[in-house]
C-alpha cells in the first residue's frame, strides 16, 4: 500500500487536497478571529463600569403616578438620575436623604428622576409610600435605561449637567452632604 | 416480509402515540387553593431571575425573586394565563428572563445553526469517507503477498483481533 | 517575613520557567542537546520553588496571617483548619498559583521519567509546556499575586494592597478576615477544584507532545501517541471526577434539587471533556490502523484550547454565570494568551498538515473505522451545540443589543438526540470488525438484545404510564447495557469452554488479560449509569411546595412529609441555624426523620440551605426548608423526588475503577511482540505496550 504505483497516486491526489486545505485554513482562521473579536468585545464590556462621561443617554420614563418625563427636554436644569429597587437594602439607606434633598432644591432648576430597576409594582409603590417620595419614579421597562447607563447594580446615582452632559456617577448609597455638594457644583455652571 | 414489518411499525407507532394523550390532560385552575405554590413554580420554572445570573426563578432565594413569585401568584389568581404572565415579564424585564430562547428574530439563530451544522457536517463527512474509499481504489494493485497461505493468514488475523 | 520567602520563590520559579521555554526551543532548533538538558533541569527546579510558594500561602492561611490581602479575603477566625487550607483555591490569586503549581508538577513528572526514548520530541515538548506554565506563573507573579499585603497610607480612608511598602504607610493587621464564601464551605471544596484543575492542566501534556510531534515532523509515526496515552487518561479521569464532584456539590448546597444546570462555567468544563473523550478513542484508530492522525491533532488542539477558553470565561466573567470569580485584571493577559494558543497551534497544524498522512484507508462504510469517524462527528456536534449555546448570549448582545438567556431547554433538546445516538453507538461499535463489518453478521448478534430491550421498555413503560421520551431512554440504556454485558458473557463463555475455568475466575482472567478492552467496557457501563441519572432527572422528577402547620403533612407521589417542629441554635463557623424536624413516610409507613435546615452566616450576611435527604438506589427524597413564620408554628417546604439520581454517583465510582483497570500496565501483553510484514494483514505491527 505504501509507495506503490507512485505515478497513479500522485496524479489523483494533490489538486483536490491542496485546494481543500487552503479553503479549510482560511475558514478556520476567519472563525478564530471572529471568536477572538467577540471575546475581546465581551471582555471590554465586562470590565466597563457605569457611564460617567459624554452626553447622558436620553430616555423617556412614565412614573407610577402617570407623569411622563423625557431627559432631553430638561436642558437648562440639573438632573439627578437615581437607580433603585424595593428589594435593595442599601437603597433604603439613602431614600430619606434623597427625598429631603429634592424638597430642598425643588423649583430651583433641579430635577430628580427615580428609575425603578427590575421591580414589582406592588413593592415599589409600598417603598415610595414608606419614604413619602414626591419626585417622579417609574419602572425601567425592559431594563433599557439601565442598559443604556450600564449600571452594575443598585443604588447608582448619575449627575447630569444643565447642558445634558454626564458629570459622573455615585455607586452605592449617597450620604449627606455628598448630594448637596454635587448639586451646588452643577447649579453653579453657566448655561448656555 | 415487508408487509409484516410495516404492520409492526404501525402498531408500534400507535402504542407510542397513545402515550401522548396521557401527558396532555392536566388539571388547571378551578381547584381550591389555586394558585398553589406548585402552580406558581410551574410558571416560575420557565423564567430566570432578572437580576441574579443564570438562576431559575423558582429556586432563587433573594427578596427580589420572592417579590416576583408573589407577583406571579397575584396574576394567576386574577386569571392570567401562563403565556400572558411570560409576555408581561419579557416586556417588563427584557428577553433574558426567558429560560428558553424564543424561536423568532435573531434569537432563532441559536436553534437553527446547530441543526444546519449537523446537516452540513454529515454531508462533509460523507464526502470525506467517499474520498478515502476513492484513494483506496486507485492504489489497489498490490504486490502479491509473499508465501503465507490463506489459512495461516486468517488464523493470525483472528488471534490478533482477539488480543485487540 | 514568611510572605517574602514565598514571593522570592515565585519569582525564581518564573525565571526558571521562562528560561526553560527558550533554552529548549533553542536547543531543539539548533540540535544542541546541552541546551535541552539545561532546560530540563530548569523545569525540575522550577517545581520545587513553586511548591515553596504554595506552602507559604497555605501556611499563611492556616495561621491566619491577615496582613496578606489574600488571607484577609478568603479566611476568617471562624473557619476550621481544614477549610482554611482549602481556601488556597478559594479566590482568584490562590487558585491561579495552585493551577500553575499543578501544571509545573505534571511537566516535571514527565521529565523525570526516562526521556531518552522521546529525545526528538523533548525540546519542543518542554518549550510548549513551559511556555504555558510560564504564562500562568507570570500571571500569579505580576497580576494576581497572592503575596500582596495590606497597608494603611497616612490620611487615606481605604486600605491599599501592594507587594512593597508604599511611602508614608504602615502595615495593617486586621483582626479578622472576610472568610470563605459560605457556599464553598463544603467537602466538595476539597475535591472539585483540585480534580478539575488536574484535569485541565493535565491536558497540557498530550497537547505539548502533539505540537512537538508536528514541529519535528514526527507525527508520521505514532510515537507521541504511545507516549502520551496514559497522561491523557490521567487528565481525562480527573476531569471526569471534577465534573461529577461539581455536580454532587451543587446538589448538596445549592438547593435546587439538581446537579447539572447548563451554566456557562459548567459547559466550559464539559466541552474539553467531550473533545478529550473523542481524542482518547480516536487515538486507538491511529494505533491500530495508522488512520485519523489529522483528527487526533484537531481534537487535542481543540481540547486544550477549550480548557483555556473555559478558564478564561470563568475567571473574567465575560459570560455571566453563577460561578464567576470576582473581577480582576487578568482578562487582557488571558485573552492575549488564548489568542496566541489558538492561532499558533492552528498555524503549526496547517504547516505540517501533509505529514499527517493516513497509512490505510477506509474500506467499507460499515466498519470499526467508520464507527470511529461517526463517534468523532457526534462528539464534535455536541461540543459545537454546547459551545454555541454558551456564547450565543454574548453574540446576541453584540448584534442586537438585547440580552438573552440560553437555558437548559435548549441544551437538552439539541444535545439529547445526539447523545442518544452516541450512546447507542457506544454499545454497537465494539461489535464492528475492523475494515469491514458484514451487516448480516452484525444483525445476527444484535437482534435479540435490540428486540428484547424494546419489549421490556415498552411493557415497563406501559405499566408505569411513562412519557414516550422516557421509554426511549429506558430502551437505550437497556439495549446498550445488554450489548456490553454480552461482550463480557462471550469472553467468559470462551474461557470456560476452552480452559474450563469457573465463571468468576474466567471473569477475573478475562479482565486481567486485556485491561484496555474490558476496563473500557466498564467505563462504558459507568457512562450508561450516569446517563440513567440524567434520564431520571429529565423525565421522572417530581416536585412540590407547600406551607404546613405543625402536625400537618405534605404529599408527593406516595410519600408524606409531616412537619413536627422548628428549632434554632448557633452552629460552627459563625452561623445561626434554623432547623425543621420532619418525618417522612411512604404509603403511611414511617421511614425516618429528616432535618432540612437553613444556616445563616452572620458575618457574610448570607444564607445557605441544607436539604434533608432520604437516599435509595431508586431515588432521593430531597426536602428543603424554604421559609417559616416567626412563631415557628408553620413552615414552607419544597420537596423533590429525584428518581435514579444516585446512579450518577455510582457510575462515577465505577468510572474511576474502570479507568484504573484500563490504564494499568499489562505485563502479559507486553510480551506479545509480533513483527509482521506490512501490507496484507489487517493490523499495524504490534509493538510493546507504551
Amino acid at each position: 500500500m505504501m509507495g506503490q504505483l507512485p505515478t497513479d497516486e500522485q496524479e489523483v491526489q494533490p489538486p483536490p487536497t491542496a485546494d481543500r486545505k487552503r479553503v479549510g485554513i482560511i475558514v478556520t482562521f476567519a472563525l478564530i478571529l471572529t471568536l477572538l473579536g467577540l471575546l475581546a468585545w465581551g471582555l471590554k464590556k465586562a470590565q466597563a463600569g457605569p457611564r460617567e462621561s459624554g452626553m447622558a443617554p436620553d430616555f423617556t420614563i412614565t412614573g407610577f403616578d402617570g407623569r411622563t418625563v423625557t431627559l432631553n427636554e430638561l436642558r437648562g436644569q440639573v438632573v439627578i438620575v437615581n437607580f433603585w429597587a424595593s428589594w435593595c437594602p442599601p437603597c433604603r439607606e439613602e431614600a430619606a436623604y434623597l427625598e429631603e434633598t429634592w424638597r430642598k432644591y425643588e423649583g430651583e432648576g433641579v430635577v430628580f428622576i427615580g428609575v425603578d430597576y427590575v421591580d414589582t409594582e406592588k413593592e415599589a409603590l409600598a417603598y415610595i409610600e414608606e419614604f413619602d417620595i414626591t419626585y417622579i419614579n417609574g419602572p425601567d421597562i425592559g431594563t433599557r435605561i439601565a442598559q443604556a447607563y450600564n449600571i452594575q447594580g443598585v443604588p447608582e446615582t448619575f449627575f447630569v449637567a444643565k447642558n445634558g452632559e454626564l458629570r459622573g456617577v455615585h455607586i452605592g448609597p449617597m450620604k449627606s452632604p455628598q448630594l448637596d455638594e454635587k448639586i451646588e457644583e452643577l447649579l453653579a455652571e453657566q448655561y448656555p | 416480509m415487508r408487509n409484516i414489518k410495516r404492520k409492526l411499525f404501525l402498531i408500534l407507532l400507535t402504542i407510542i402515540a397513545s402515550f401522548y394523550a396521557v401527558g396532555v390532560a392536566y388539571a388547571q385552575d378551578g381547584q381550591p387553593g389555586y394558585p398553589t405554590d406548585d402552580d406558581v413554580n410551574r410558571v416560575a420554572k420557565k423564567l430566570y431571575c432578572p437580576v441574579c445570573p443564570n438562576t431559575p426563578l423558582d429556586v432563587c432565594e433573594t427578596k427580589a425573586c420572592e417579590d416576583w413569585r408573589a407577583q406571579i401568584r397575584d396574576q394567576l389568581s386574577e386569571g392570567w394565563t401562563e403565556q400572558q404572565i411570560m409576555d408581561y415579564f419579557v416586556a417588563q424585564y427584557g428577553e433574558r428572563v426567558l429560560a428558553e430562547p424564543q424561536r423568532k428574530g435573531f434569537t432563532s439563530l441559536v436553534w437553527f445553526l446547530p441543526l444546519t451544522v449537523v446537516l452540513v457536517g454529515t454531508g462533509v463527512v460523507y464526502e470525506i469517507l467517499k474520498s478515502w474509499r476513492k484513494q483506496k481504489k486507485v492504489t489497489v494493485d498490490a504486490r502479491p503477498i509473499p508465501e503465507v497461505s490463506r489459512e495461516m493468514l486468517e488464523k493470525i488475523e483472528r488471534e490478533i483481533r482477539e488480543l485487540d | 517575613m514568611i510572605a517574602d520567602i514565598g514571593l522570592v520563590a515565585l519569582t525564581i520559579a518564573f525565571l526558571f520557567s521562562v528560561y526553560a521555554t527558550f533554552a529548549s526551543a533553542y536547543g531543539g532548533w539548533h540540535n544542541q542537546l546541552t541546551w535541552v538538558e539545561s532546560a530540563r533541569n530548569a523545569v525540575l527546579l522550577a517545581f520545587p520553588f513553586l511548591t515553596v510558594s504554595v506552602i507559604v500561602v497555605v501556611y499563611s492561611l492556616y495561621v491566619l496571617d491577615f496582613s496578606l490581602a489574600y488571607v484577609y479575603d478568603v479566611s476568617s477566625q471562624a473557619m476550621s483548619p481544614f477549610l482554611r487550607v482549602t481556601a488556597l483555591w478559594g479566590g482568584q490569586q490562590g487558585s491561579i498559583l495552585f493551577w500553575a503549581w499543578l501544571m509545573a508538577g505534571f511537566v516535571a513528572t514527565v521529565l523525570l521519567r526516562k526521556w531518552e526514548r522521546d529525545r526528538e520530541l523533548m525540546p519542543y515538548f518542554i518549550a510548549t509546556a513551559m511556555l504555558t506554565t510560564a504564562f500562568f506563573v507570570g500571571v500569579a507573579l505580576f497580576i494576581t499575586n497572592p503575596f500582596m499585603r495590606l497597608w494603611h497610607i497616612e490620611g487615606a480612608t481605604e486600605l491599599t494592597q501592594s507587594l512593597f511598602q508604599p511611602a508614608n504607610s504602615m502595615p495593617y493587621f486586621p483582626e479578622d478576615g472576610g472568610g470563605l464564601n459560605p457556599l464553598l464551605r463544603h467537602f466538595g471544596m476539597i475535591g472539585h477544584p483540585p480534580t478539575t484543575y488536574l484535569g485541565f492542566t493535565g491536558f497540557v501534556i498530550p497537547f505539548s507532545f502533539a505540537i512537538a510531534a508536528l514541529i519535528t515532523g514526527q507525527s508520521r509515526g505514532d510515537e507521541w501517541i504511545r507516549t502520551t496515552r496514559r497522561w491523557t487518561l490521567v487528565a481525562w479521569i480527573f476531569l471526569s471526577i471534577g465534573l461529577i464532584l461539581g455536580g454532587r456539590w451543587a446538589y448538596d448546597v445549592l438547593g435546587w434539587g439538581g446537579f447539572w444546570g447548563w451554566d456557562p462555567v459548567e459547559n466550559a468544563m464539559l466541552m474539553p471533556w467531550l473533545t478529550g473523550t473523542a481524542f482518547l478513542h480516536s487515538v486507538m484508530m491511529t494505533e491500530k490502523r495508522g488512520m485519523m492522525k489529522k483528527w487526533n491533532m484537531i481534537l487535542i488542539i481543540l481540547t486544550y484550547s477549550l480548557a483555556l477558553f473555559g478558564t478564561f470565561i470563568t475567571r473574567t466573567g465575560v459570560i455571566s454565570s453563577v460561578h464567576a470569580f470576582a473581577k480582576s485584571a487578568l482578562g487582557p493577559a488571558f485573552f492575549a494568551f488564548i489568542g496566541l494558543t489558538f492561532i499558533g497551534s492552528v498555524t503549526i497544524l496547517y504547516l505540517r498538515w501533509d505529514t499527517l498522512r493516513s497509512e490505510h484507508t477506509l474500506e467499507s462504510f460499515i466498519s470499526r473505522e467508520s464507527a470511529f469517524v461517526l463517534q468523532n462527528m457526534l462528539f464534535l456536534a455536541i461540543t459545537f451545540a454546547v459551545f454555541w449555546g454558551t456564547i450565543f448570549p454574548l453574540i446576541s448582545e453584540l448584534v442586537t443589543g438585547v440580552k438573552i438567556t440560553v437555558g437548559p431547554p435548549y441544551f437538552q433538546r439539541v444535545t439529547g438526540p445526539l447523545f442518544f445516538v452516541l450512546l447507542l453507538l457506544m454499545g454497537i461499535a465494539p461489535l464492528f470488525a475492523w475494515r469491514k463489518q458484514a451487516m448480516r453478521a452484525l444483525g445476527k448478534v444484535i437482534w435479540i438484545p435490540f428486540l428484547a430491550s424494546l419489549g421490556i421498555a415498552i411493557i415497563w413503560g406501559y405499566i408505569h404510564r411513562m412519557h414516550p421520551a422516557s421509554i426511549i431512554g429506558l430502551w437505550l440504556v437497556t439495549v446498550t447495557l445488554s450489548l456490553i454485558l454480552a461482550e463480557f458473557w462471550k469472553g467468559i463463555q470462551a474461557r470456560r469452554t476452552t480452559l474450563s475455568e469457573n465463571p468468576f475466575t474466567a471473569l477475573f482472567n478475562l479482565i486481567g488479560r486485556n485491561h484496555r478492552r474490558y476496563g473500557g467496557y466498564i467505563i462504558h457501563i459507568s457512562v450508561l449509569l450516569i446517563a440513567l441519572g440524567f434520564i431520571g432527572d429529565a423525565n421522572f422528577k417530581l416536585e412540590t411546595q407547600g406551607t404546613v402547620s405543625s402536625g400537618e403533612s405534605l404529599t408527593i407521589g406516595d410519600y408524606q412529609l409531616r412537619f413536627d417542629r422548628l428549632r434554632g441554635y448557633p452552629g460552627s463557623d459563625g452561623r445561626e441555624i434554623v432547623e425543621a424536624v420532619t418525618t417522612l413516610s411512604q404509603n403511611g409507613e414511617t421511614i425516618r426523620a429528616l432535618n432540612p435546615r437553613r444556616d445563616y452566616f452572620i458575618v457574610q450576611e448570607q444564607p445557605v440551605t441544607v436539604p434533608g435527604v432520604y437516599s435509595t438506589p431508586g431515588k432521593d427524597v430531597y426536602v428543603l426548608l424554604v421559609g417559616w413564620d416567626d412563631g415557628g408554628q408553620s413552615a414552607t417546604f419544597k420537596i423533590y423526588v429525584n428518581s435514579l439520581i444516585n446512579w450518577v454517583w455510582i457510575g462515577g465510582l465505577m468510572m474511576i475503577i474502570g479507568t484504573i483497570i484500563a490504564a494499568w500496565n499489562n505485563p502479559y501483553q507486553r510480551e506479545m511482540t509480533y513483527v509482521l510484514k506490512p501490507g496484507g494483514l489487517s493490523s499495524h505491527p504490534l509493538l510493546q505496550e507504551g
